[in-house]
């Protein structure tokens, strides 16, 4: 029995081109049945998700399964050229287990993948398209992917903005629950970041932009309030996030103008993120006590950390996945399965 | 008290404060309960030292300044193992640990006294002042290190360079609300434990007198300054490390006064 791989992936080609191939999830069973029908196919997988399109099959006739695969492919996508891969095993037993761990993302690392894959490989089985050795293939898979993520660092850290944002916050107050946002200024990567502190928990944002309505339409779409840009500071004794991303030249808060009004805050702490550039928020700021400043610069610096760690971490990794693939090959010619 | 039970104790805590350390410094530290264990270890034979000493000596084992030591690094862990796992202050026994081999070894390496005195502490109200006093103390010391915690997580988070032991720091929030809570705790113990003390009408030296009076008001004005906003929880939490600093400083003279001779 041999476990082929056959796909298309976000190293190789671009959206215009993956979304050709990619299978929705309501003609799946739809596609695993026309699937079934080539020649010698035992048992079959798709793996379809923004980044990758893959077909895993078990056959112990690779050359006519891949040809199978080839001409379905080709009549589904009206002939599109794509720079397709194809492995048979070990090779494709790697691949499946670097991807479930990871290995492959476009952000080494990501759990997301795992979960995807795990749906996958349930909308197969519940259509019955699987057999022993695809079935042996991804229980082992799932298996690997939870021991490369508990035993090396490889999802250590955050990836993004957001995500940093999100730690950073609850390093400073614990739990976010019940915590309350500013933004000042409106833009995307404030409004993604206060959508990520919304989802942990945080109680109530307050949108001030120079344009009202954009405030306006921002809060109303997130569940905040809305203030005229001017008045910010008003709001500002509530606030324990404040996230600046402005178009203004100077800085807008300031040690003189922000001094005063921490006076009325007990002691509770403040942690601003100035994604703005030219930074809306001044340096010193971050030298008053209670005060967390960061910057654009030292949120992607953390973000580069992570990333620097879980790179570091992929030979780990691979050396992990290559024993598993070992046992996997031996597991599979000490149980060989006839094709009839 | 058998030297092999204490030496079997602070090889516990040195063993779970030298695999924190490893674990840190090969940047694949985990919340685990390694740790806790090694702890537990070290909390179970302290006990059962002691207790042989309470039984030797007839009384509470806080008759000389080797007792004392010993009694006050079994308080620091007990209160430790009761503060530290259940809030989550993940890290604190790290910080936990080298301060009770610190004082172990003091009390097993410095060349003083272990002979239990003459005068034993057999009248209940004097063993609950001595008792008390020293569970405070205990309070008092793991304050200052969630203290100390909270000043390393202020200044990673002030460096704004991210970092493994940003990440495995619990939140400053909260070592700023545990830092003040264990001070509560001290120094309600104290105050039980110094009215324990007026209420036995032992004869009290002049000098140990105001030096516990001193240690009492200094905590007891931290406690006010923070309860009206007037410290901010950086300077609480810094006071709380060098009052604790003095605190063990002024130890072996409150110990030495204690002593009729």
């Amino acid at each position: 029995m041999n476990i082929l791989c056959a796909g298309i992936n976000h190293h190789l080609a671009t959206v215009d081109v993956r979304e050709k191939f990619a299978v929705a999830t309501h003609e799946l069973a739809e596609v695993l049945a026309r699937i079934r029908e080539i020649d010698c196919l035992a048992g079959a997988v798709i793996v379809s998700t923004c980044n990758r399109v893959e077909f895993y099959a078990a056959s112990v006739c690779p050359i006519r399964v891949i040809d199978g695969l080839l001409a379905f492919l080709s009549e589904r996508t009206g002939g599109t050229e794509a720079p397709l891969y194809m492995h048979d095993s070990p090779r494709s037993v790697r691949h499946l287990f670097r991807v479930v761990s990871g290995l492959d993302s476009m952000v080494i690392g990501e759990t997301e993948i795992l979960g995807q894959i795990k749906q996958a490989y349930a909308a197969a089985t519940e259509c019955g398209a699987t057999n022993r050795h695809i079935n042996k293939l991804f229980q082992n898979a799932f298996h690997v992917a939870k021991q490369v993520r508990t035993e090396t660092q490889i999802t250590r850290g955050s990836t993004s903005v957001g995500s940093v944002a999100v730690d950073l916050a609850e390093k400073i107050f614990g739990g976010l629950a019940g915590r309350k946002v500013m933004l000042l200024g409106a833009g995307d990567t404030s409004e993604r970041t206060a959508r990520s502190l919304v989802s942990r928990g945080v109680r109530t944002v307050i949108v001030a932009n120079r344009t009202f309505d954009r405030a306006a339409r921002l809060a109303d779409e997130i569940g905040g309030m809305a203030v005229h840009f001017e008045h910010w500071h008003t709001a500002f004794e509530e606030v324990d996030i404040l996230i600046c991303s402005t178009a203004a030249t100077e800085p807008i808060v300031t040690v003189e103008k922000i001094e005063p009004l921490l006076r009325h805050r007990d002691g509770r702490p403040l942690f601003i993120i100035d994604l703005a550039v030219p930074r809306d928020v001044e340096a010193a700021v971050n030298d008053l006590e209670n005060v967390y400043l960061y910057d654009i610069d030292s949120i992607e610096q953390i973000v580069q950390q992570s990333l620097e760690v879980r790179k570091a971490e992929v030979v780990r990794c691979e050396q992990m996945i290559d024993r598993h693939v070992t046992s996997f090959v031996a597991w599979m010619q000490s149980h060989v399965e006839h094709f009839s | 008290m058998d030297s092999n039970l204490l030496i079997g104790a602070t090889f516990c805590f040195l063993l779970g404060f030298g695999y924190t350390l490893l674990v840190l410094r090969s940047g694949r530290f985990r919340q685990g309960s390694a740790n806790l264990i090694a702890m537990i270890g070290g909390f179970l034979l302290l006990s059962i030292s002691l207790s042989q000493r309470g039984h030797l000596e007839g009384s509470c084992p806080i008759n000389s300044l080797f007792d004392v030591l010993v009694f006050m690094s079994w308080a620091i862990v007990l209160l430790y193992l009761l503060v530290g796992p259940p809030y989550h202050l993940s890290l604190m026994g790290a910080f936990t640990a080298p301060l009770v081999l610190l004082i172990l070894g003091v009390a097993q390496l410095a060349p003083i006294s272990r002979a239990a005195s003459a005068y034993r502490h057999r009248d209940p109200w004097i063993e609950a002042h001595a008792s008390l006093s020293l569970i405070a103390y205990g309070a008092f010391a793991l304050a200052g290190i969630a203290g100390l915690m909270y000043l390393v997580q202020n200044r990673q988070l002030k460096r704004r360079k991210g970092g493994l032991l940003l990440f495995n720091l619990p939140p400053i929030t909260e070592l700023g609300i545990a830092n003040a809570r264990l001070l509560w705790l001290g120094f309600g113990l104290l105050t039980i434990g110094f009215a324990a003390g007026f209420i036995s009408g032992m004869p009290v030296n002049t000098l140990k007198f105001w030096t516990s009076a001193a240690i009492w008001g200094i905590y007891g004005a931290i406690l006010v300054l923070r309860r009206i906003h007037s410290l901010s929880p950086r300077r609480t939490a810094a006071l709380s490390v060098v009052v604790f600093a003095l605190l063990l400083c002024t130890l072996p003279i409150i110990q030495s006064l204690s002593t009729p001779k």
